[in-house]
């Protein structure tokens, strides 16, 4: 379990990390935190030729801004300072939510927001709730910056649009509307651990506090985050008796989880009828405070 | 003439609840602090790998293949890498090192054995065995030149799992068609009659998984040739240092006395550390003297999932008969026992399986039958609890099924089947491990069981129920007891020193892999010889300081060291009184040794004056008459100084007849049987109705393991034990597939519990006393674990209202079963009913 030899570039700067990884192309790969691409080189799963460390590069990318309509975390805002991030936490409390459940604080104080996001794995928390706040991802190359809409960004498991070249400057998290609940529930085998079944959902309710939208993004459940809009099953119900039984049978009819030897697919399936309705309540609740203030 | 040492205040006197070994004051038995614990919790403890940096890496071309014959290594690709020193395979091999590394444990019921090379001779029996050894420069050169190594394979089929073995359709070793390394068959009474004419009778099919031991420190060997002294200095990350040392003396064809073998600090060891030697024990020696140089191989995390050992992997088939209170009238088990694809330590794991399966409980028969099952896995050798922990499951399973049968509290029901205290020694007529009687020495298992109930509130916990109920919650309770045999032989030595400066020095053969020896051994040491423990140092698993030994395994090292090193104290203190009584011109039975002295006893408190005294100290430099001084303390000793020897007026040799020099002896503890610790469990469990998640809400121990002589360290082997224990019910699960393909070699996918799926744990203890040692103490390291499957199935079970018959169990599994309990496909309990809101279980055990 030791890597096999490869270059190491430590760059001052975005432009000249971005240049770097011009230079190298293929074979360049960014070390942020080092959370999951650590391992995965001791373990001979990938041997890149270049490795371009930008842990240099704080004063320009380890950022976690918050203004009006969006939360912006740079690349190498670490997991604990976007959770801590009381700023943020206040506009979009669902990334704290979220982060909580990414593995534990000493990974946290180490591996980055955007590091996950690309990384892509489908059991990992960050990429659904990019997707459940309709985020973009800033790519920086030579030939200039580029946004791309999360949408368009995971491709499948450990796979995302981010090509060679590129450097993920930034993840840009838009703000719910008012009146917006969120909540993050998962279930995993022990605290800490990849979820074998997780979502976060965010509630939106009227002036009267009916629901007027749900969504969720659901992870360990198929090879990318799944988004489902619930807001059919529950809209115009109260927010203190919706019905997220009925939000819970949409959801597991729009996955298809694989089996592992933690879970089978039925065991998962069930998971996201049920963790949908605890974080349908959870998230209503929230809402409901979020309209009190 | 100076003999008398400073007047030094009296210790205090013993508190009454930490009973000392004879009545003396003394750090027996007392929760003395780990002494080991600041060096260790503070990084400066010595592990394998902080030795040897300027040493050469070694690192092993291993098989991806389950079973494969090997066409061609063609090592060309890896001769071009910069670094490398060596590369060797098995047409390199030379001597005894070519031959299989020996059989441990032979045993007449073992048919076919077999040991596997250090490396492979032409075929491959599981994924992981070493195929090529590389030495480079470093690590990451030897692991680039592994990579270049291109080995032409022929895939044979892989039998995996106990079925496949036992079906025999294809076979591990082709000269064993039908993959039985072993078959054996203890009995006592005629079981199947007595089953056949039994009132009720039960058949239960009961499993657990594979699991394994899973150190944070792997193995690691590093070793150094002194070519001109023809010597060979070897440390090993093992639990015997003292047996890794003959078996490589034997296999290097080095004398014994040329051949040192040093255990630094051990980052745990479990059981797979027994194991020995493994091939890297005998590759890093033999290729560091091949080529002159210093080598070392540190274990890393896939390799140890997939080349060290793994354990637990039976299958058992129960046939019970009882009567209309629950006895059991007669008991058949035939169980299949995975040993993987080797069997170097003999079939120790299954005996114990079969005979620890007793537990507390006298049966009317017994019949037990095992096969022992090749399968190209991983070797399978003891894990802590060491077949005891499969044994429990079944037998508790039985407990509850019954009391489920005949509708009886399940607490009942046990104590109804116990071996009761006027009955000890208690002989269940069997063969143990050891090769001697199953005979347990002491023990009161209803007052055990009596405690724990009390612990757990047994008989309260309807309430529990039906208030959990009423919030929409799930809860069960579980009960498991179980015997251990610990303290098993053949024997432990220590040497006892008291140098000149009045330290004392203890050394023993067995090692330590953190159970707080440098502790407990100081304590007895100390309170043997009436010193301050702060002057106590203890070396273990060092073969310069104590050649002979056995190992650490079996919660055998309080039993069997702690004895040594009170035999070996006790002679020094003799030593000293008759050394001092001459010194002192009074009689022995007159002298007191306390605190570091030897006082005349009563002379002191007649007249308010120190007595005549003499330090320990001066003592260890009488007892050493010298021609040389190379100290003022020395001086004292010299020919001209009027005190050498035990006679100080000089008329007798300087070294009495029958004496020898120096204030040292050894002592020995050799046991003609084991001894029998035994302890009941009890825990609370909440099963989440929805994702069906098990969260251990309480968990009691109630443990008896003989005179404890530090409780604090007995608390923590039960704390640690019990965390295996739930790690083991609800985590744990070695997962081969169909190929014979690991597939959670990694600490990602194989569970151990962290610290947030542990419970507290809540103790209570009796104290039966072992007549069978001096100390009286009985192992506790493997106490926790046992019923650990046991008593969270019977929990699960109680809160579910359907047998659990397989652990560990998954929340995953134990949805699945949900759905085929509704289905129809699994019964329900038949107290199922009466687990609903409202109703009660009570009928108090007597």
């Amino acid at each position: 379990m030791k890597p096999p030899a490869f270059v190491y570039h430590r760059p001052g700067s975005v432009a000249e990390a971005v240049e770097t990884l011009a230079e190298l192309g293929a074979d360049g790969k960014v070390l942020a935190g080092g959370q999951s691409l650590v391992p995965v080189l001791n373990m001979r799963l990938a041997a890149p030729a270049a490795l371009v460390d930008i842990n240099r590069l704080g004063a320009e990318l380890a950022f976690v801004e918050t203004t009006a309509d969006r939360v912006r975390v740079g690349a190498l805002a670490r997991h604990a300072q976007t959770e801590r991030d009381e700023a943020a936490f206040a506009a979009l409390p669902l990334l704290r939510q979220a982060t909580r459940h990414v593995a534990h604080q000493t990974i946290r104080n180490r591996g980055t927001t955007v590091g996950s996001i690309v990384h892509a794995d489908p059991a990992a928390e960050l990429p659904a709730v990019l997707m459940l706040c309709d985020g973009t991802m800033e790519l920086a190359s030579a030939g200039g910056t580029r946004s791309v809409l999360v949408a368009d960004f995971f491709l499948g498991p450990l796979e995302s649009s981010l090509s060679y070249g590129e450097l993920a400057l930034a993840a840009t998290f838009s703000l719910p509307p008012p009146r917006t609940g969120s909540a993050w529930v998962e279930v995993s085998r022990r605290a800490g651990d990849y979820a074998l079944c997780g979502l976060g959902l965010t509630v939106s309710l009227d002036e009267d506090g009916r629901i007027s939208r749900a969504r969720a993004a659901y992870i360990s459940v198929g090879p990318t985050p799944v988004l489902v809009d619930l807001t059919d099953a529950v809209a115009g119900q109260a927010h203190d008796a919706a019905d997220w039984s009925a939000a819970g049978a949409l959801a597991a009819g729009k996955v298809d989880p694989d089996e592992d030897i933690h879970a089978t697919a039925d065991y998962r399936r069930h998971l996201v009828g049920v963790l949908t309705s605890r974080a349908g309540r959870a998230a209503s609740a929230h809402a409901a405070k979020a309209a009190d203030r | 003439m100076t003999i008398d040492a400073p007047v030094r205040p009296q210790a205090p006197p013993a508190t009454p609840e930490a009973p000392a070994t004879s009545g003396r004051p003394g750090p027996f038995g007392k929760a003395i602090p780990r002494r080991e614990d600041l060096r260790l919790a503070a990084g400066d403890g010595r592990y394998l790998d902080d030795l040897g940096h300027e040493a050469l890496a070694a690192a092993f071309l291993r098989s991806p293949h389950a079973h494969a014959r090997i066409i061609d290594i063609d090592i060309t690709d890896a001769l071009g890498v910069d670094g490398l020193v060596a590369i060797y395979t098995y047409e390199d091999l030379d001597g005894r090192v070519a031959e299989p590394l020996p059989l441990l444990i032979p045993h007449p019921a073992l048919h076919a054995p077999r040991t596997n090379y250090p490396l492979a001779n032409g075929v491959v029996n599981h994924v992981g065995e070493a195929v090529a050894m590389v030495v480079a420069t470093d690590r990451y050169i030897a692991e680039d030149a592994v990579e270049r190594i291109r080995v032409q394979w022929e895939p044979l089929p892989a039998v995996v799992g106990l079925p496949a073995a036992f079906a025999a359709e294809h076979a591990v070793h082709p000269d064993v068609p039908d993959n039985v390394a072993a078959h054996m068959v203890q009995s006592v009474g005629e079981a199947h009659a007595a089953i056949d004419a039994a009132p009720y009778t039960m058949e239960l099919a009961l499993h657990v998984e594979r699991s394994a031991s899973m150190p944070l420190e792997g193995k690691g060997v590093y070793a150094r040739w002194d070519a001109d002294d023809r010597s060979l200095r070897m440390y090993s990350s093992t639990q015997t240092s003292t047996s890794v040392r003959f078996a490589i003396a034997a296999k290097l064809g080095i004398p014994v006395d040329r051949v040192e073998v040093v255990t630094p600090d051990v980052g745990g060891g479990f059981g797979v550390k027994i194991m020995h030697p493994w091939p890297e024990e005998v590759l890093v020696p033999w290729a560091a003297i091949r080529l002159g140089r210093e080598v070392k191989w540190v274990e890393d995390r896939r390799e140890h999932f997939i080349s060290s050992a793994h354990e637990r992997a039976q299958e058992h088939t129960v046939r019970v008969g009882f009567d209309a209170d629950g006895r059991i009238l007669g008991l058949d088990v035939r169980f299949l026992h995975d040993n993987g694809a080797y069997t170097p330590y003999g079939i120790i794991v299954p005996i114990i399986s079969s005979t620890q399966l007793l537990g507390p409980y006298k049966l009317g028969s017994y019949r037990v039958e095992f096969h022992s099952l090749y399968t190209n896995t991983v070797l399978v050798t003891p894990y802590r609890g060491a077949g005891r922990a499969h044994g429990c499951f079944v037998m508790e399973r039985v407990m509850d099924a019954i009391a489920d049968h005949r509708g009886l509290d399940r607490a009942v029901v046990r104590e109804r089947n116990m071996i009761q205290p006027d009955e000890m020694p208690y002989d269940q007529g069997l063969i143990f491990q050891d090769g001697r009687p199953l005979i347990y020495d002491t023990g009161d298992f209803p007052a055990s069981l009596h405690k724990a109930l009390a612990l757990v509130d047994w008989s309260g916990f309807a309430a529990v129920r039906d208030a959990a109920r009423a919030e929409g919650r799930s809860v069960g309770i579980g009960l498991a007891t179980y015997v251990e045999g610990t303290g098993v032989g053949p024997y432990e030595g220590a040497h006892v020193r008291v140098e000149t400066s009045g330290d004392v020095v203890v050394a023993t053969g067995l090692t330590t892999q953190g159970q707080g020896h440098e502790t407990v051994f100081a304590q007895i040491a100390a309170q043997e010889l009436g010193v301050p423990i702060e002057r106590v140092t203890v070396t273990t698993g060092d073969t310069r300081r104590f050649k002979y030994g056995v190992g650490t395994f079996a919660s055998r090292s309080a039993v069997m060291s702690g004895n040594a090193v009170a035999a070996a104290a006790r002679k020094v203190r003799a030593k000293a009184l008759r050394l001092a009584a001459a010194a002192l011109a009074a009689d022995e039975s007159e002298l007191e040794l306390a605190d570091g002295e030897i006082v005349v006893r009563g002379f002191s408190s007649s007249d308010g004056l120190p007595g005549p005294r003499i330090a320990l100290a001066t003592v260890a430099v009488l007892a050493n008459p010298l021609r040389y001084a190379f100290d003022e303390e020395a001086q004292r000793a010299t020919q001209f100084s009027g005190q050498m020897g035990a006679t100080p007026a000089g008329d007798g040799p300087p070294v009495a007849e029958g004496e020898e020099p120096g204030l040292e002896a050894t002592g020995w503890y050799s046991p003609i049987r084991s001894t029998f610790a035994n302890g009941v469990h009890a825990c609370v469990v909440e099963t989440d109705p929805e994702t069906a998640e098990i969260k251990v809400l309480r968990y009691c121990v109630v443990h008896d393991c003989g005179t404890i002589i530090n409780p604090m360290i007995v608390e923590g082997q039960v704390h640690g034990g019990v965390a295996q224990g739930v790690g083991g019910a609800l985590y744990e699960r070695i997962v081969y597939d169909e190929s014979g393909q690991l597939v959670n070699a990694s600490f990602m996918d194989f569970l151990m519990p962290y610290a947030s799926e542990v419970p507290r744990v809540e103790t209570d203890h009796l104290t039966s006393p072992s007549p069978l040692n001096p100390l009286g103490v009985k192992g506790v390291g493997e106490a926790g674990i046992i019923p650990g499957h046991a008593v969270i199935a019977s929990a699960v079970e109680d809160a579910e209202g359907f047998r659990i018959d397989r652990m560990p169990i998954s929340p995953s599994e134990l949805w699945e079963l949900r759905r085929r309990h509704a289905a129809g496909e699994v019964p329900s309990l038949r107290r199922a009913s009466s687990l609903q809101p409202g109703s009660s279980l009570r009928e108090e055990p007597a």
